[in-house]
């Protein structure tokens, strides 16, 4: 057990290594959030969280209303899903996924004829236990909204003997293009307050922290301004530097400890939410209203006229993006998530998921791989690593197919693929693709041995 | 300092007597504490191949050696060495050679470059893994052989080689049902077959009717055909795939003469040969 939580009111210097990437938002971080139109096709993956798929608790034919339960969760660590539209599923079935593969997914014609509108009630928070909130929480479906999309009352069901004195939200939103979490806490500052404030006495936490990037200085000020009297909140602006989203970088920059490899925040008495996930937890107890549709930033240099979408999950990525004005002649890939740790598409029908915080249109400009040099060890990689590992070594090696080595002596399952090492090397080597690759190799062969 | 024989000649002597004591040692130890081994491991180790490949479960020739003369295996287990090579290690065991089926790796796909529709274009690190970690690597089957040539270079005996279709050719011939390429292969195409199963089904898409052909011309579109062709029982469905079962009753090449999209195929030696595919349409004219 690590020793009692030192809250400091000093600035702490922010954390080691990183990297300093141009960041690209001008374009989208002064458009209010719009609407997406409802379209007439759309896809729920039942797998699109971390963790065991979702079941399915409807069939080919069946009538769904906006907000109905149509998978329930498939264990502990799983959430369930809920229909975007009012309208009909049209099969529960194999659906291509955004990275190419097809999973099992519940497909909803929307009905063209329903006014859309969410019916919902709001729920009692005040009055519910700890395990009754967690019983909620899941049942609404609610993920880290971040990118990871890891079911959100799993960080909630603490162990015996552990507890929460700070909630930490996390509106670093260091990814470059993104603005989602910067408009949420522009435009919905109280929301996303009366949410913080409805997970913190539910954890019995002391304080809420929110760590916002100063290069979001009118995010910072609506929260100050939006803070109730007594409200046990602080707003911390942090040094724009990338990853200080990572949810352990984040508590180094602001408590100045650090969350050991292989702990959780909620080892040092943390708990850290993406500002997507606690409005999304405000709207269910408000509103009633299940995780069912989310806030994503259509940018980049091959769309004309990028915006900030509340899209319904399961929304094709070809709508947002036709929304947007269309993709131009010299778009040569599109990324869903951010442009460090995002991942190409492999198909523009892919939809929309929990864990999509944007969608970007990238040319050859941002996209044109350098040609492939010998590395010249240099050390930049070594030195931008947040997590102090060693990228130079884990690309030699992966070279060499000396995946074991990779993962026994290096520790290589630490890294988190955040693009630090890849973004600064003047070699152009692929780096966090050979990490990839060996986790890849390392995850095939504990679940052959099984 | 001065000059003084017995600082010069003191340290040599020290080592020599160290030298000599240990030798002694050693040489007690050897006389007292030997530890008597079968000579007929080293004799047949010598008979083996000595590739090492782990084809035959052991972690290497020696070690399998070692379970040969305990008598705990056969020495057809190891599929690398000749026939010839096999009899005489039987004999000089004085056991039985055993049945040696050949096997060989066989590759659950057809679908090229020719064949599998392309959706994306991938940049990146030459590698089958590399590339099925970055959204598949743009080919539209998710099940599909990437064609990188992972299984190429994870292969000992160059049994592999990739052709121009962008899928890889295993020579029977060289092929030693080592099982290596079953474990390069990020999409688990690879599995070790006995040569003598001729009826094999090249498609591993789990989709069904105009859905699985729409990402692939030689696609399985699970019509039963195939199923219905031949003995009861021999090939069933499962998952839309055909499934042969071997031990169920006679293989016939009728399976394969309705198949649409020739996923399943009457293989006699290696995969992707001109030769086994004119016999398969010279087949299919006779029925």
């Amino acid at each position: 057990m690590m020793k009692a939580l030192r809250l400091p009111g000093r600035a702490l210097g922010g954390f080691d290594h990183g990297v300093h990437p141009p960041h690209h938002k001008e374009r989208t971080e002064d458009l209010p959030i719009q609407r997406l139109p409802f379209g007439s096709r759309f896809v729920m993956p039942l797998g699109q969280h971390i963790g065991a798929p979702s079941v399915p608790v409807v069939k080919a034919g069946d009538a769904v209303r906006r907000g109905q339960l149509i998978a329930g969760p498939g264990g502990f660590v799983s959430v369930a899903l809920h229909s975007p539209v009012t309208g009909k599923v049209l099969d529960v079935g194999p659906h291509r996924y955004s990275d190419g593969t097809f999973r099992e997914a519940i497909a909803i014609e929307a009905d063209p004829y329903d006014s859309q509108e969410f019916e919902g009630a709001p729920i009692d928070w005040e009055s519910l236990s700890l395990e009754a909130f967690i019983g909620e929480v899941q049942k609404a479906g609610i993920v880290g909204m971040g990118g990871a999309a890891f079911p959100c009352h799993v960080k909630y069901s603490l162990p015996e003997g552990t507890r929460i004195r700070c909630l930490l939200i996390n509106g670093a939103e260091c990814e470059p293009y993104l603005t989602t979490d910067h408009r949420l806490m522009v435009e919905r500052p109280e929301a996303l307050l009366h949410g913080a404030e409805i997970v913190r006495s539910k954890l019995g936490a002391e304080e809420i922290v929110i760590g916002v990037e100063k290069n979001k200085p009118d995010a910072i000020e609506m929260l100050q301004r939006s803070i109730g009297p007594g409200q046990p909140v602080r707003v911390v602006p942090l040094e724009v530097k990338y990853p200080q989203g990572a949810e352990k970088m984040l508590i180094k920059s602001i408590f100045g400890v650090e969350v050991p490899a292989g702990k959780l925040p909620r080892d040092v008495q943390i708990a850290v939410n993406n500002v997507g996930t606690i409005v999304a937890i405000a709207d269910y107890f408000q509103k009633g209203m299940p995780l069912i549709e989310r806030v994503v930033t259509v940018s980049g240099p091959g769309v004309a006229y990028p915006a900030n979408l509340l899209a319904p999950l399961g929304t094709p990525i070809r709508d947002l993006l036709r929304f947007a004005g269309g993709l131009k002649e010299e778009t040569r890939q599109v990324v869903m998530g951010g442009p460090m740790m995002g991942a190409s598409i492999a198909d523009l029908d892919a939809p929309i998921l929990k864990g999509s915080s944007g969608i970007l249109a990238l040319t050859a400009n941002e996209t044109g791989r350098p040609e492939e040099r010998p590395c010249i060890r240099c050390g930049r990689c070594v030195e931008a690593c947040p997590y102090f590992l060693n990228p130079a070594r884990f690309a030699r090696l992966a070279r060499a197919r000396l995946y074991e080595e990779m993962a026994e002596k290096y520790n290589v399952m630490d890294c988190v693929e955040c693009g630090c090492c890849t973004y600064s090397c003047p070699s152009g080597i692929p780096i966090v693709q050979h990490i990839r690759t060996a986790k890849d190799y390392l995850r095939s062969m504990t679940r052959k041995e099984k | 300092m001065s000059f003084d024989l017995e600082t010069i000649f003191s340290a040599p002597g020290i080592m020599l007597g160290l030298g000599l004591f240990f030798g002694i040692v050693l040489a007690v130890a050897y006389r007292f504490l030997k530890v008597e081994e079968d000579p007929r491991i080293d004799d047949t180790e010598e008979l083996l191949p000595g590739t090492n490949c782990g084809a035959c479960g052991e972690p290497g020739c020696r070690a399998f050696s070692e379970k040969l003369v305990a008598g705990e295996v056969q020495p057809s287990k190891c599929t690398v060495a000749s026939p010839e090579a096999l009899e005489s290690i039987a004999e000089y065991l004085g056991v039985d050679a055993g049945e040696q089926v050949k096997q060989v790796a066989r590759l659950r796909c057809a679908g090229g470059r020719a064949e599998a529709a392309q959706i994306a274009e991938y940049q990146g690190f030459d590698g089958c893994r590399a590339a099925d970690v970055v959204s598949g690597g743009g080919k539209g089957c998710p099940w599909g052989c990437l064609g990188l040539a992972d299984c190429e270079i994870s292969c000992t005996f160059d049994a592999i080689k990739m052709n121009e279709d962008g899928l890889p050719k295993v020579d029977v011939d060289l092929c030693t049902a080592c099982g290596d390429c079953v474990e390069a292969c990020p999409r688990d195409l690879f599995e070790i077959r006995p040569l003598n199963e001729h009826l094999y089904v090249q498609c591993n898409s789990p989709l069904a009717g105009d859905d699985a052909v729409a990402l692939c011309s030689v696609a399985c579109d699970a019509c039963g055909r195939c199923s219905a062709d031949s003995a009861p029982g021999v090939v069933t469905m499962e998952n839309n795939l055909p499934v042969v079962h071997f031990q169920a009753g006679p293989l016939k090449p009728e399976a394969t003469f309705r198949c649409p999209t020739n996923a399943i195929v009457w293989l006699e030696g290696n995969q992707f040969e001109q030769d086994s595919q004119d016999q398969h349409k010279s087949l299919k004219r006779h029925a």
